[in-house]
């Protein structure tokens, strides 16, 4: 039987793995956007910014966001006085160190997928009446799902199991920040914990395997249904 | 009208045209690939900005560069069929066609959705996706979409190139009926001039990037600059006729072209249609003297009017033929043989079927 430890858990990976991705989707969707058709001074270096937390340390990432976000930092700061939010230490909190980790990961797949929309297919819709905006909702969007949906499912995966980042700025306070990897992390320090260390383990193994295959699954369904 | 008066220059590539297309009709922009064609009609859709020049529709400037004048594409309402159709693959065929027609709801209506279902024979298709259909098929929906954004013009580039020649029949017929229905005139681009002679009116002449000419189709067809595109085997004047009788035993009519009478092979043509026709000069005989027993059906007293040396090493012979021209190539040993002078008098003779293929049934402009 699997204890409340975790299950609790569990739940919080879950929880804080979907706000990540809801959370940074538009986002990602906008700057996927910048990088593949806008022209602008410094597109290189903001690329570059972008993909950042794929080679940065997740600690050192976890510290900038510690120092910006925290309750006394310029942003924590202000968005506490303003809207009673806070950050650090919160699941909230775990939630945005996992979507600055997984970003890189989600506007890859979307840039993937919006270089291969037909511009020819918007020009169309262009001669046909669609202003801009009508054509971005129209046409390119419903042609860049596949590789948004395989961006969400990869990052929800890869966001289950953010350590570094979420342990740095949200700490490890059980049942609020404490998901999947930090409860492993966890068990493996203490003397007992060894079984619920395995069965851990085996659960973060089980879930990655299950989030690959599915984002595999539906981005070839999506694909027969949009057809070539 | 549609009057185009646009320069686009580019390190590889330098367009410069003027026309003026009579509204309604068929204009056709002719000339090989890369000659600039679709870089012309891009810039009549607003899709491509011009460096100079200007843009105008009728009584409304769409471009003008003077004026800091550009219409955006969308806005414009200039339907657009594409060489590869460019269907949207996310949409069914329903889907397609709903696109335009959704987007136009403020414009006119000139044409309605069962309208263009029935006229363009889609009913069958409407479920289905564009990848599950046939060259043919994609076209005529392309043509639909375009059809039902109720445009006041609408621009085909080279709709039937990426269709297998024998499928092209499920596609010009449409067109026929089109231009024939309704009065939404039409920029018609290609570079098979037997598309041209069916469909256009009027024809403007690109090569190289630059307009070469532009006018009736009838009164290009005698240019050498038209000639040296369509290659020594296309030359020959294209000439109006009425048909005034039909043998449908034999597949034949009589046609009053000018002030003279011509025998052609055509069918679906009946008495009181106007037909459109080609005679090929390799296909026109020359004699000094009438002649008999022959199986030339048409023998027609004629007069040179002028003798030019063609860029294919032969003679070309423009002849008044009742008041038409007709242009005739031969060698230079025949012309020496007939000792052929501007001024002469010759018999013209055509046989019937030299005309085959290239007799169509087209309708007074205007219509």
């Amino acid at each position: 039987m699997p204890s409340s430890a975790e299950l609790d858990a569990l739940r919080l990976s879950l929880e804080v793995a979907l706000r990540s991705v809801a959370f940074s989707l538009p986002f990602a969707v906008l700057i996927a956007w910048l990088l593949t058709r806008a022209r602008f001074p410094g597109r290189m270096l903001f690329d570059a910014f972008v993909h950042l937390p794929l080679v940065l340390p997740p600690v050192a990432v976890g510290y900038v966001l510690l120092i910006l976000f925290g309750v006394r930092g310029p942003i924590g700061g202000w968005l506490r006085a303003h809207f009673g939010i806070e950050l650090a230490f919160t699941t909230a909190g775990a939630a945005l160190a996992t979507a600055v980790m997984t970003f890189p990961l989600l506007v890859r797949a979307i840039r993937l997928s919006l270089e291969n929309v037909d511009r020819g297919l918007e020009e169309a819709a262009r001669t046909l009446g669609a202003s801009a905006l009508d054509r971005f909702v129209s046409i390119t969007l419903p042609l860049m799902l596949p590789g948004i949906l395989a961006g969400a499912v990869t990052a929800f995966s890869a966001g289950l199991g953010e350590f570094g980042a979420v342990i740095t700025f949200a700490s490890n306070v059980p049942g609020v920040t404490r998901t999947l990897p930090l409860a492993l992390y966890t068990a493996m320090q203490s003397p007992t914990g060894d079984a619920l260390a395995l069965r851990l383990a085996l659960l973060s193994f089980a879930l990655g395997l299950a989030g690959l295959l599915a984002a595999e699954l539906l981005v070839r369904r999506v694909r027969r249904l949009l057809g070539p | 009208m549609l009057k185009v008066a646009v320069v686009r220059k580019r390190p590889e590539f330098t367009l410069e045209a003027s026309f003026a297309a009579p509204t309604p009709g068929i204009t056709a922009v002719f000339g090989r690939s890369g000659s600039g064609k679709t870089t012309l009609v891009n810039m009549i859709s607003g899709l491509l900005a011009p460096d100079a020049g200007e843009v105008r529709l009728d009584d409304e400037v769409l471009t003008d560069s003077r004026a800091g004048i550009a219409v955006p594409a969308e806005r414009r309402r200039i339907g657009y069929v594409f060489q590869d159709a460019r269907l949207f693959p996310h949409l069914t065929v329903a889907g397609n066609l709903r696109y335009g027609e959704k987007r136009a709801r403020a414009a006119p209506q000139v044409i309605g959705f069962d309208e263009v279902v029935s006229l363009l024979g889609l009913a069958q298709l409407l479920e289905r996706r564009p990848r599950q259909l046939s060259g043919g098929e994609r076209q005529r929906v392309s043509l639909g979409r375009a059809l039902l954004s109720q445009p006041r013009l609408l621009l085909l580039d080279e709709p039937l190139a990426s269709i297998d020649a024998a499928r092209r029949e499920e596609v010009l017929p449409y067109l026929e009926t089109l231009r024939d229905r309704f009065a939404i005139p039409m920029v018609y681009v290609s570079h098979q001039f037997d598309e041209v002679l069916r469909l256009a009116t009027h024809l403007v002449l690109l090569d190289g990037g630059r307009m070469l000419a532009e006018g009736p189709v009838s009164e290009l067809s005698l240019r050498p600059e038209l000639q040296s595109i369509v290659g020594p085997d296309l030359v020959g004047a294209v000439l109006e006729g009425v048909v005034t009788r039909v043998d449908p035993e034999h597949g034949s009519a009589d046609l009053t072209v000018g002030r003279g009478t011509v025998q052609v092979s055509v069918r679906g043509a009946p008495v009181g249609s106007r037909v459109r026709l080609q005679i090929l000069a390799r296909d026109v005989i020359l004699a000094a003297q009438p002649v008999q027993g022959l199986s030339v059906r048409n023998a027609i007293a004629s007069t040179v009017t002028a003798i030019s040396n063609d860029d294919y090493g032969q003679v070309l012979v423009r002849l008044d033929v009742g008041g038409e021209t007709v242009l005739a190539r031969i060698t230079h040993h025949a012309q020496k043989a007939l000792n052929l002078r501007a001024g002469d008098a010759v018999w013209t003779l055509v046989k019937a079927v030299s005309t085959r293929g290239h007799a169509f049934r087209i309708t007074p402009a205007g219509v």
